[in-house]
C-alpha cells in the first residue's frame, strides 16, 4: 500500500514491536497465572470464600500480562499511542456499558410495573 | 423466484412518485446519452470511477451529496407545502402514509447521504494536502468506502421507485420499526442503506486516523497540525467509536425483522427502550461528527482572510478533543422524557449544559482572530459569520432543552426541529457551502464566481431565518412535530411564513447550481495560476491548483505551525529543488465499484426477500475483494523526469514573477556548513 512508501521517516520505532525474549516470558507469566487460577480451586489449599476474589485477580493480571508482553501498551515514546488508543476505548466501553446499564435499570424502576403483582399477604 | 417483489411493488396508483419517476427517467436518459454522445465513459471509468486519488474520491463524496441535497429538500418544500395547505377541513395533498415516507427519508437523506458525503468528501479534499501526504494510508479502501456510500444513495433511492421507505422517522424507533407494525420493506430499506454506507463510514474513519497519525509531513507534529486536520482526526475517532454502535442497533433491528426475535418488540422480554438507548449512543456523537470539521474548516477560512494566525490554537485543540470526549455523555438528552429519574435526567441535562462550553470557547477564538485582522469579505467569510450569528441561537435553544424540565414542554414539538435544523443548517451546512467556496480552486484550478455565491449565501441566511423562526414560535403554541394534519387553524399562518422561507431557500440552491455553472463557463477567467488564490497558511496552498495526482513533488518540511505563511514571508515558499525523485503511486482499480455494486444487489435482494440474489450479491462482494488480495500489480513509479516536466511547467509563470527560488545543491550545503 501506498503508506510503505510514505513513513521512511517514520522507522525507528521499533519497540512498538516485541522481541522473542518479551514473547516468552508474557507466554510464561500467562501460564503460571492460569495455573495459579486452576490452583486455587482444585488444590484446596485455598478458603471457600477467598476463592471468587482469587480468581478475578489472577484474570485481571493475566489481562495486564497480555496487554503489555502481546498487545505492546507502555509508557515508552514507540507505545504511547497503543496505550492511548486503548484508554481511550476502555472509556467510551466503560461509559456505553455503565451508561446503558444505570439508564435502562432507572427507567425499569420509574416505568415499568411489577411483573408479579404485590398482593399483601395479610 | 422474486421474493416479495411483485409488479404492484411500484407505486402506479401515485401520480406524484410516477411523476418523479418519470422526470428520473428521462433526466437519467439524457445524462446517460450525453455522456455517450461525448464519448466519455472510458474517461470516466479510468479516470474517476476507478481512481483511488484522494482528491477525485473527495470531488466525487462532494458531488453525491449536492445531488442527494436536491433530493432531501424536494421532501423538505413537499412537507413545508403539506403543512400549509393541511389545516383544519383541508387535507392538503399527501396522504399520511406518504408524508410519513417523506419526512422519514428527508432526515434519512440529510444527515447520511448529503451530510455525511459531504464532510467525508472535504476531508478526502484536504487532509493530505494540509498534511503533505501524496494519498491517504490506504487508497484502495478510500474507494471502496465511497462506493459503498454510493450503494447505499442507490439503495434509499431506489426505495421512491419499488416498493416504499420507512415511515417510522428518520431512526426507526420499535415498536413502529417491529414487523407487526411496519409489515412492508420501508423499514428494510432503511436498515440495508444505513448498514452499507454505515460500513463505508467506519472504514474511512479507520482510513483517516491511520492517515493522519502515520503520514504527517516530516516535522509536522501533532501540535503543528492544521486546526482542519486536528479535527477531521477528532471526528474520524468519533466515527470508529460511534458507528459501531450504529451498525449493532441496526443489526438487533434487523435479526428481531428478519429471525424472529425480540430484542426490541413489546413481547417475548423485549425492550424497545434499549434501541432507543443504543441509537442515541450513536446518534448524539455523530451531530459532533458533522460539527467538527465544519468547525476546523471555519477556522482555517477566518484565519486566512483576516490575514492573521488563528488566535488560541492551542485551545481550540483542546475544545476539540473536549467536544470530542462529552460527546459520549450526554445521549440521553434525546429521552429526557421516556422516564428517567430525576438523577439521570439531571447529570445528563448538566452535561449538556457542559458541552456547550467549548463550543463556546471556539467562537470567541474565532471573533478574536477577526478582531484587528483586515477581513476580507468574500463568499467563504459571509458563510463563517453567518453561521456564527445562526449557531448562536441555535446553541442557546439547545441549551434551553437541556433543562429537563423544560425539555418536557418542548420535547417532539416543533421547536426541537427549529433548534436542530438551527445548527445542522446554521452550522453544517453552512460550514460546508464555505468550504465548498473556500477549497474548490484547490480541486479545480479555478475560483468559484463571487457574485452568484453571494446570491447564493443571502438567500440561504434569510430563507433559514424565515422558515425556522416561525417553527419555533409553533413549538411554544405546541404544535408537535411530524404532523399530516391539524385542526387549528391559528397555526397556518405561522407555516405559510415557514413555506415563504424555504422557496427563499430554493433560490439558494438554485443559485448554488448558477454559481457552479457560471465558474465552469468563465473558468479561464477566475483561473488560480499561483496555488495560492487567498493567501493561504497551510501546506495545501503550497503546491499547484489543482494539485497535481502526486500533490507535493517534494515533501515539505514543517518546523512550525503554518510552515507556508512563514515561508511565503521568508521567500523560499515556491522552492526549485535541484533534483527531483522517483514517486511512488497506487494504481487505479475497479474492485470498490464492483464491490458497491455487489453491495447493492446484496442489499435489494435482503429487502425483498430474494435469498439466492443475496447470495450472489455476497459472493460477489468477497469474490471481488478476494480478486483484489490476490492482485500484486497494485502500485507503480512516477519517474523523476516526469515529475520535472509537471513542476517546471507549474513553476515557469511563477518565475516570470520572481516568486521561484532554486535551492542549494546538497552538497554545497555541506561545505558550508
Amino acid at each position: 500500500m501506498a503508506a510503505s512508501s510514505h513513513v521512511s521517516h517514520d522507522h525507528g520505532h521499533d519497540d512498538a514491536h516485541g522481541s522473542l525474549k518479551s514473547y516468552v516470558v508474557g507466554f510464561g507469566l500467562s501460564i503460571l497465572l492460569t495455573l495459579a487460577s486452576f490452583g486455587t480451586v482444585m488444590s484446596g489449599v485455598v478458603p471457600h470464600h477467598l476463592m471468587m476474589p482469587g480468581i478475578v485477580l489472577f484474570a485481571v493480571a493475566q489481562l495486564l500480562v497480555q496487554l503489555v508482553f502481546f498487545l505492546h501498551m507502555g509508557t515508552s515514546p514507540g507505545k504511547r499511542g497503543n496505550l492511548t488508543i486503548m484508554l481511550f476505548t476502555m472509556l467510551i466501553l466503560a461509559i456505553v456499558v455503565v451508561g446503558s446499564l444505570w439508564v435502562l435499570h432507572n427507567m425499569n424502576a420509574n416505568m415499568m410495573h411489577p411483573t408479579f403483582p404485590q398482593v399483601p399477604t395479610e | 423466484m422474486f421474493g416479495k417483489l411483485t409488479l404492484s411493488a411500484i407505486p402506479f396508483d401515485q401520480p406524484i412518485i410516477m411523476g418523479t419517476l418519470l422526470m428520473v427517467m428521462l433526466g437519467g436518459a439524457a445524462l446517460l446519452g450525453f455522456v455517450t454522445y461525448q464519448r466519455k465513459w472510458a474517461y470516466l471509468w479510468s479516470e474517476w470511477f476507478t481512481t483511488v486519488d484522494h482528491k477525485k474520491i473527495g470531488v466525487m463524496y462532494i458531488i453525491m451529496a449536492l445531488v442527494m441535497l436536491l433530493r432531501g429538500f424536494a421532501d423538505a418544500i413537499m412537507m413545508r407545502t403539506q403543512q400549509a395547505m393541511a389545516s383544519a377541513d383541508a387535507a392538503g395533498y399527501l396522504p399520511p402514509h406518504h408524508f410519513d415516507q417523506v419526512f422519514t427519508a428527508h432526515g434519512d437523506i440529510m444527515i447520511f447521504f448529503m451530510a455525511m458525503p459531504f464532510i467525508t468528501g472535504l476531508m478526502n479534499l484536504v487532509v493530505p494536502l494540509q498534511i503533505g501526504a501524496r494519498d491517504v494510508a490506504y487508497p484502495f479502501l478510500n474507494s471502496l468506502s465511497f462506493w459503498l456510500t454510493a450503494g447505499g444513495v442507490v439503495l434509499i433511492m431506489a426505495s421512491l421507485f419499488i416498493g416504499d421507505f420507512a415511515a417510522t422517522g428518520w431512526l426507526a424507533y420499535p415498536p413502529l420499526s417491529e414487523l407487526k407494525y411496519s409489515p412492508t420493506v420501508g423499514v428494510d430499506y432503511y436498515i440495508w442503506s444505513l448498514q452499507l454506507s454505515g460500513l463505508g463510514t467506519t472504514l474511512s474513519g479507520i482510513n483517516f486516523i491511520v492517515t493522519i497519525l502515520k503520514m504527517r509531513a516530516p516535522g509536522m507534529t501533532l501540535m503543528k497540525m492544521p486546526v482542519f486536520t486536528w479535527t477531521a482526526l477528532v471526528t474520524n475517532i468519533l466515527i470508529v467509536a460511534a458507528f459501531p454502535v450504529l451498525t449493532v442497533a441496526l443489526a438487533l433491528l434487523g435479526a428481531d425483522r428478519y429471525l424472529g426475535m425480540h430484542f426490541f418488540t413489546n413481547d417475548a422480554g423485549g425492550n424497545a427502550m434499549m434501541y432507543v438507548n443504543l441509537i442515541w449512543i450513536w446518534g448524539h456523537p455523530e451531530v459532533y461528527i458533522l460539527i467538527l470539521p465544519c468547525f476546523g474548516a471555519y477556522s482555517e477560512i477566518i484565519a486566512t482572510f483576516s490575514g492573521k494566525p488563528l488566535f488560541g490554537y492551542k485551545s481550540m485543540v483542546y475544545a476539540t478533543a473536549a467536544i470530542g470526549v462529552l460527546s459520549f455523555l450526554v445521549w440521553l438528552h434525546h429521552f429526557f422524557t421516556m422516564g428517567s429519574g430525576a438523577s439521570v435526567n439531571a447529570f445528563f441535562g448538566i452535561m449538556t449544559m457542559i458541552i456547550s462550553v467549548p463550543t463556546g470557547v471556539k467562537l470567541f477564538n474565532w471573533l478574536f482572530t477577526m478582531y484587528r485582522g483586515r477581513v476580507r469579505f468574500t463568499v467563504p467569510v459571509l458563510w463563517t459569520i453567518g453561521f456564527m450569528v445562526t449557531f448562536v441561537i441555535g446553541g442557546v435553544t439547545g441549551v434551553l432543552m437541556a433543562v429537563p424540565g423544560a425539555d418536557f414542554v418542548l420535547h417532539n414539538s416543533l421547536f426541537l426541529i427549529a433548534h436542530f435544523h438551527n445548527t445542522i443548517i446554521g452550522g453544517v451546512v453552512f460550514g460546508c457551502l464555505a468550504a465548498m467556496n473556500y477549497w474548490f480552486p484547490k480541486a479545480f484550478g479555478f475560483k468559484l464566481a463571487e457574485r452568484w455565491g453571494k446570491a447564493s449565501f443571502w438567500c440561504w441566511l434569510v430563507g433559514f431565518y424565515v422558515a425556522f423562526m416561525p417553527l419555533y414560535i409553533l413549538g411554544l403554541k405546541g404544535m408537535t412535530r411530524r404532523m399530516n394534519h391539524y385542526a387549528n387553524p391559528d397555526w397556518q399562518p405561522y407555516l405559510i411564513v415557514a413555506l415563504i422561507g424555504a422557496v427563499i431557500i430554493l433560490f439558494g440552491i438554485f443559485f448554488t447550481v448558477l454559481q457552479l455553472y457560471v465558474s465552469v463557463r468563465d473558468r479561464v477567467t477566475l483561473r488560480d495560476p499561483s496555488g495560492d488564490p487567498w493567501g493561504g497558511r497551510t501546506l495545501e496552498w503550497s503546491t499547484s491548483s489543482p494539485a497535481p495526482f502526486y500533490n507535493f513533488a517534494v515533501l515539505p518540511q514543517v518546523r512550525q505551525l503554518d510552515q507556508f505563511w512563514t515561508d511565503k514571508q521568508d521567500g523560499v515558499a515556491y522552492m526549485r529543488p535541484n533534483r527531483y525523485e522517483d514517486i511512488h503511486m497506487p494504481r487505479n482499480t475497479g474492485v470498490g465499484v464492483f464491490m458497491g455494486l455487489f453491495g447493492v444487489v446484496l442489499g435489494f435482494a435482503l429487502v425483498w426477500h430474494i435469498w439466492w440474489m443475496a447470495a450472489l450479491g455476497l459472493a460477489g462482494m468477497v469474490g471481488s475483494f478476494l480478486v483484489r488480495v490476490y492482485d500484486r500489480d497494485i502500485d507503480y513509479w512516477v519517474p523523476a523526469a516526469e515529475v520535472e516536466r509537471i513542476e517546471r511547467a507549474r513553476l515557469a509563470p511563477l518565475q516570470k514573477v520572481g516568486l521561484v527560488t532554486v535551492a542549494v545543491p546538497a552538497d554545497d550545503e555541506q561545505k558550508a556548513a
